[in-house]
């Protein structure tokens, strides 16, 4: 912590106090929480913070993965190694095995994105987990700018967006009845930026597709996309090799790639700073399908 | 507004990486209608500060060119919910990001029509600053005056109102000062420590960024000037010192033992190893023995860290006690006197109504033993004869609570001296209360 004799902190100081508070009331007034692990560098942060606000003592809270089976190896790597360095008990929510199962079906498309809420829920309802840390912030979109730090959801877990409980001061209400649960967000009032600034300010290891790699990809929708299994190249669609990193890791079929040249934390930094594009709006397939995307798939329980 | 007047400002480098400086963050509230230009204002300094990014503006150009809008509506870029750009109307607060080298900015951007009460409060319980607007042709208009007083009843530290659309009175210093007057000694008559008035043209970006050529008689600072530098560093209460105990670590490790620490948020006051201290509500004391991070301990701790303080003694702590001084410690109280927001549409406050409470880390049960009154925040105007508070109603109440609180003037400790009103059976949120008095 960088403390001035005034007895100030810095902006990153303060959102990090914030996202420990947050935390540490989920924990003391939630009996089953568990922290969504995607091992993308908001998840990656949000681990950080758990281990901030609870030591010396182990993070008391399992983390989740919803799996769908769209990876990025680089992205799995990280987890399994992440999760064995911090002695963390992994439930890992897979989407192949509820293709197998039947409780959801390939979309027509091919992409997983809307059919990993089911396989999210019957997670959640399986574990009676009772709180979810997700890494969602409010500056991704616009949806997500309404998103309480609590925020409820019914029994099917369901997210109502006109009917949220008001939020004031730091008095956070998380009671619910059996079955409801509470989705957490303490990255809610950081911005890319700061998540950025975070993890070079904490020198924390991310996986290495979000620094400036030599890739082949393919164009489409006036994205880059990894030619990998999941995403074969159309027809007229040329693969070509490309300097790219990745701003966000979502599924590996709906999760673009932008050129870049930054290889290092500070000069990912520059990069997001001199921007102009929204993370999601350059990198996220799903995002596209309307103005109202994001929010309809939140309303069914996405995260 | 057409997005060619939407010249790119000169706030450079606002997003820059690496600061020479510290950044601090500052929270502000916005009130006003779209009338007011206020969405134009967000926009215009979201866009000066290059926090605006072209596919959010070029998504909101498009819905804004298939509704058939004369100019593109910048309202639409923090309307994000289906149901309010059908109906083109804010429901909820919106949270919108910006920094310059100087200061991240939070923005609760409150909508002005529909339950503007609840959602006021709500943006303003948080808020160093709120920003208010009116529109220079029409003057002060009843909302302005609601929004004032909300923000006095929320003890924001500090009030802006913005003079918008100077353009279309010509720039007139006569137009300005009348609507600085007048609003200033309404807010004499409240409690609002701090006032600045800012003449601006938001959609021609007059006083945002740098000081307006076209209104030389104006001699105070440009918006974005007074936001990035206005002091809020005192604003903290540095002298009461209050700790509620938020959780116990006592890690279950064979590597540390014995280690039991309370963890928490400072609400206020500097704690520091060797200080005298004493806990609520069992009233034993204690020195501090270490105050610590995960990065390693700290020589004093003061709002907002979150950190964890050890004692040299073993006591009995657990979530919901309170770490304050001997000689100055909070009301430990179970009969509050408090002002209460109402918040829920079903079910009206009611005296002889029992309800859960949220105060600090604290949970407790209420009764309403009696509705003083009902103020009217038009006329400020107190209903003596009020037999219950109706969604977005405030009053004065009294509760008895099961445990005490331990609890300081809401004008004292905004941290302290606030709590929240839970319905027991839906768990919904459906008050917030101010502590005036506790005993």
């Amino acid at each position: 912590m960088t403390v001035t004799p005034a007895y100030q902190v810095t902006h990153l100081d303060e959102l990090e106090a914030e996202s420990i508070f947050v935390m540490r009331e989920v924990v003391a007034e939630l009996e089953r929480p568990v922290l969504l692990f995607s091992g993308g560098k908001d998840s990656i942060v949000m681990l950080r913070l758990a281990q901030k606000a609870f030591a010396p003592a182990q993070i008391p809270f399992p983390v989740m993965h919803v799996d769908t089976g769209h990876n990025f190896p680089e992205v799995l790597d990280y987890r399994d190694r992440r999760v064995a360095e911090l002695g963390l008990h992994l439930v890992v929510a897979s989407v192949p095995e509820a293709l197998a199962s039947g409780l959801v079906r390939e979309s027509a498309d091919g992409m997983r994105n809307r059919i990993q809420t089911p396989v999210l829920l019957d997670a959640v309802e399986k574990h009676r987990f009772d709180a979810l840390f997700g890494g969602a912030r409010r500056d991704e979109e616009k949806a997500r700018a309404k998103e309480r730090m609590f925020s409820f959801r019914d029994e099917f877990g369901q997210w109502d967006p006109k009917n949220q409980r008001p939020e004031l001061w730091s008095l956070y209400n998380g009671r619910h009845h059996p079955g409801e649960s509470i989705r957490v967000f303490p990255l809610s009032n950081w911005t890319e930026l700061d998540v950025w600034h975070y993890i070079a300010r904490e020198r924390i290891e991310l996986p290495s597709i979000y620094y400036a790699h030599e890739r082949e990809v393919l164009e489409r929708d006036g994205m880059l996309y990894a030619v990998n299994e999941f995403l074969p190249a159309r027809a007229g669609e040329e693969r070509f090799k490309a300097r790219v990193r990745y701003r966000t890791v979502g599924d590996a079929s709906c999760t673009a790639a932008v050129r870049s040249d930054a290889d290092t934390v500070e000069k990912v930094i520059g990069e997001v700073a001199a921007t102009r594009i929204t993370e999601r709006g350059a990198t996220r397939g799903d995002d596209r399908v309307s103005e109202a995307a994001m929010e309809d798939r939140k309303r069914e329980g996405y995260f | 507004m057409t997005t060619e007047t939407f010249a790119p400002g000169d706030a450079s480098d606002a997003r820059a990486g690496n600061q020479a400086r510290p950044m601090d963050l500052l929270r502000f509230a916005t009130a006003g209608s779209v009338d007011d230009g206020k969405s134009t204002l967000i926009g215009r300094l979201l866009y000066d500060t290059k926090s605006l990014f072209t596919d959010q503006l070029a998504a909101v150009e498009a819905v804004s060119a298939a509704r058939g809008d004369e100019y593109t509506d910048l309202s639409l870029l923090t309307d994000g919910l289906r149901a309010e750009r059908e109906q083109g109307i804010t429901i909820d607060v919106a949270y919108r990001y910006f920094a310059t080298p100087r200061r991240k900015f939070i923005i609760a951007d409150t909508p002005g029509h529909i339950q503007y009460t609840r959602n006021m409060v709500t943006g303003a319980s948080t808020a160093d600053l709120a920003l208010i607007l009116v529109d220079a042709r029409k003057g002060l208009v009843e909302q302005s005056r609601r929004h004032a007083f909300l923000c006095s009843l929320l003890r924001v530290p500090h009030l802006v109102l913005c003079v918008n659309k100077m353009d279309l009175v010509d720039f007139s210093q006569e137009v300005f000062e009348r609507i600085a007057d007048e609003f200033t000694a309404f807010a004499a008559k409240l409690d609002v420590p701090d006032l600045t008035v800012v003449p601006i043209s938001a959609l021609k970006g007059d006083n945002i960024v740098t000081r307006s050529e076209n209104m030389p008689w104006y001699e105070g600072p440009a918006l974005l000037h007074h936001l990035e530098r206005v002091h809020i560093a005192s604003d903290r209460n540095l002298v009461d010192v209050r700790f509620p105990v938020q959780y116990v670590i006592r890690p279950q490790s064979t590597v540390v033992t014995d280690y039991r620490g309370y963890a928490g948020q400072v609400a206020s006051g500097v704690l520091k190893p060797g200080d005298e201290v004493m806990v609520l509500p069992s009233g034993f004391t204690s020195r501090i023995r270490a105050v610590e991070t995960a990065d390693g301990p700290v020589a004093a701790a003061f709002p907002p860290m979150s950190v964890t303080v050890r004692l040299e003694d073993e006591i009995d702590i657990s979530r919901g006690d309170m770490i304050c001084r001997p000689n100055n410690a909070p009301a430990v109280a179970q009969d509050i006197e408090a002002m209460v927001c109402w918040m829920d549409e079903t079910r009206p406050l009611q005296i002889g109504g029992k309800y859960a409470i949220k105060h600090t880390t604290r949970a407790a049960r209420a009764i309403v033993r009696s509705l003083h009154y009902r103020l009217d925040i038009n006329s400020l105007h107190r209903d003596e004869s009020a037999a219950e508070l109706r969604l977005n109603e405030i009053g004065r109440v009294r509760l008895r609570t099961t445990v005490p609180l331990l609890a300081d003037e809401y004008r004292r400790n905004r941290t302290t001296g606030g709590f929240v009103i839970i319905d027991e059976t839906t768990n919904r949120t459906v008050g917030a209360g101010m502590i005036v008095e506790a005993a």
